[in-house]
């Protein structure tokens, strides 16, 4: 069992668990955004690795890739950014979120052999089912690195069983189907969905997609563990892309998104909010 | 050769597979259920069969280059004539096919991503017969470059969505075209145009193509030496190889060199690629270093694809076909020759696999026969043809 997700994630109620696209505008300010992120709560940082065709990804998240592959951010480059994540003090598990054709040419030997080097607790595939993973899964048990997996609401009793039974460090239950990115409401079926898998599960639920208002994470509270975040704050990293970009006024930028991250996950009371 | 290929989790060997969000993977396991049930059930197969005849005008004919033939003097050249299908292209076929299945299925929209525009056509023209409604993917850049397609699908019916993500071709085309169905998946069908993407795409597109190969086994007298067809995706290859597979005949795919192998601006993804995963399916594709995906080139649209159908990546791998490259001169000399000498004005898609025909045939003696794949018409490359030799062709 990985240490940093037995302290920061197993057995909590109120995970928070954002997703910032690496390099997105700049390495720095992904650096300083996972910082903040912490302090606002985070118990895991997802770290999305840009990538030409993401399949599972909506427009937002699209757009922040092709910033960061501007300046040519690489899966070897993101992994490298951890370091420096937690040379500035960064506790909290990092999950490395990259689409399989990349960590196919990254290999897996080095890839864990990365790992290992700046200290990274888990991975999630998005383009990688179940039935694919098997080899993964074993050299991640191996590695002590948590191999996320992802359920839907189309996904049967029987996957799910499947999934669950091997599922390790969090499981990832998608709202609904389609891409990422916010939507307006959740369709009612969610909370069935939800409530379906906590019976299977044996580890942490979290729910993605579409999550950007506290009405929201208020409502899913009581169905699951915890929210994963992407889309939404990366929309905001975009509003601010200028002023991130500047050393001078990132600091405000960051804020900003602070801000926005504090009132978001308030129903969970992780910060108190000063007046 | 196995008879059981794709294996039960759709690999050919090491590639195949489906390598989707999970989302999609309720989608492919309804896909493959019914597709099975359709393909031995002989009612479906019956209105298949009936609708190539009587809507599609099949079977195509083959027809004998023989002036062409004279002029290379050795191996005698002959055609299969895709491009006398309704609509002008082997694409027919696949569409047919995976458009009555939607139909089985209960669904009433289809969605389809298209480069050019051929199967974009097809893909309305079946939506239009079976009357299903209609979208199609279109990446903005091949919109500008393809007006007329862009018009026909749109007077058959169809709407197309421009696709303004990533480089605005065709694979951000097939990106997006996954993206709504995975969302619409319910009541929406996505009918894939070549034999690529994820399990059970690469077989079901290539067991709607089988028939140019299982005609044209029938058509001629005798077993021919060689069989020649181009490959994008590869589906008029598949479809034209597969019944051929076990037979004492040599297989040749031709990819598109662009303009060179060595300038880099080439489709060449069996020669210069390496193995990776696009579209949901492991197989081999042109990528930078580190995994970001490039962009091919080729003067035909139908050809300028990052990727390759599995199968063909098998069949690479363990020789059964060869696979070579025609570059874009190469392919519009060819495609002169035939019009000048044959009164048949090529597809430039086409026009690599008759190009390598014309390269093979002197070496060849006269008594031997090659038979080569014609999978479109040359109407829609006119324009293309127009900006490369000029106003005169004869100079």
């Amino acid at each position: 069992m990985n240490k940093r997700f037995e302290k920061h994630v197993n057995g909590r109620k109120d995970l928070f668990i954002p997703f910032i696209v690496a390099g997105d505008p700049s390495e720095e300010t992904t650096i300083n955004l996972a910082l903040m992120l912490q302090e606002e709560g985070a118990n895991v940082i997802e770290l999305g690795i840009p990538y030409s065709d993401p399949l599972a990804d909506g427009p937002v998240i699209q757009r922040a890739s092709l910033r960061a592959l501007e300046h040519g951010m690489s899966l070897e480059k993101a992994m490298g950014l951890v370091k420096q994540m937690r040379e500035k003090g960064l506790e909290i598990p990092v999950v490395i979120f990259t689409y399989y054709n990349l960590l196919l040419q990254l290999g897996e030997e080095r890839f864990f052999a990365l790992v290992r080097e700046n200290d990274i607790d888990g991975l999630l595939v998005p383009d990688l089912p179940f039935e694919e993973s098997e080899e993964w899964r074993a050299s991640c048990n191996a590695n002590e690195t948590a191999l996320i997996s992802l359920v839907a609401p189309t996904t049967s009793d029987k996957r799910l069983q499947a999934i669950s039974k091997e599922a390790t460090g969090f499981l990832y239950c998608v709202s609904s189907l389609g891409v990422t990115g916010t939507r307006t409401d959740f369709h009612s079926s969610v909370f069935t969905f939800l409530d379906r898998v906590k019976e299977h599960s044996m580890i942490p639920v979290a729910v993605g997609f579409g999550v950007s208002a506290p009405e929201q994470v208020e409502k899913l509270k009581e169905h699951c563990d915890g929210v994963i975040v992407g889309s939404a704050i990366i929309r905001q990293v975009e509003e601010q892309v200028e002023v991130l970009k500047k050393e001078a006024s990132q600091k405000e930028g960051i804020d900003q998104i602070r801000a926005y991250v504090r009132n978001l996950i308030s129903p969970y009371g992780k910060v108190k909010i000063h007046s | 050769m196995s008879t059981s290929i794709p294996d039960q989790r759709g690999r050919y060997g090491r590639y195949g597979g489906k390598y989707v969000p999970e989302t999609a993977m309720y989608a492919l396991e309804e896909l493959e259920q019914s597709l099975n049930e359709a393909m031995t059930d002989q009612e479906f197969m019956k209105s298949y069969h009936e609708e190539l005849k009587k809507y599609s005008g099949r079977p195509t004919p083959i027809t004998h280059a023989e002036n062409l033939s004279k002029r290379l003097g050795g191996a005698q050249i002959y055609l299969k004539r895709e491009d006398l299908n309704h609509t002008g292209a082997h694409k027919l076929n696949n569409a047919i096919g995976q458009a009555l299945l939607a139909v089985r299925m209960g669904k009433e929209k289809i969605v389809a991503e298209t480069g050019a525009g051929q199967h974009g056509v097809a893909a309305a023209t079946v939506a239009a017969r079976f009357g299903l409604e209609c979208k199609v993917f279109m990446g903005e850049e091949d919109i500008r470059r393809q007006e007329l397609n862009v018009f026909r699908m749109k007077l058959l019916g169809a709407e197309v969505v421009p696709v303004s993500s990533g480089s605005k071709t065709l694979k951000d085309a097939t990106n997006e075209a996954i993206r709504y169905w995975v969302a619409n998946v319910e009541d929406t069908f996505y009918l894939i145009g070549s034999v690529v993407g994820p399990h059970p795409y690469p077989k079901m597109v290539r067991d709607f193509q089988r028939v140019i190969g299982d005609e044209s086994r029938e058509q001629m007298a005798a077993l021919p030496d060689k069989v020649i067809a181009c490959v994008g995706g590869g589906s008029n290859a598949m479809g034209m190889f597969y019944p051929f597979l076990k037979d004492d005949v040599r297989l040749i795919g031709v990819e598109a060199a662009g303009k060179g192998i060595h300038t880099g601006e080439h489709a060449a993804t069996l020669s210069e690629g390496r193995l990776g995963v696009i579209h949901g399916s492991i197989t081999y594709l042109l990528q930078n270093e580190t995994g970001q995906i490039q962009e091919p080139h080729s003067i035909s649209a139908g050809l300028d694809y990052p990727g390759i159908g599995p199968e063909h990546a098998y069949l690479n791998e363990t020789g059964r076909v060869t696979y070579t490259g025609i570059t874009d001169n190469e392919a519009l000399d060819a495609l002169k020759v035939l019009s000048e000498e044959e009164g048949i004005i090529p597809a430039i898609e086409s026009a690599h696999a008759l190009s390598e025909a014309i390269k093979q045939a002197p070496d060849m003696n006269e008594n031997e026969v090659i038979l080569v794949c014609l999978s479109g018409r040359g109407d829609k490359d006119v324009h293309t043809i127009m900006e490369h030799l000029g106003g005169d062709v004869n100079e």
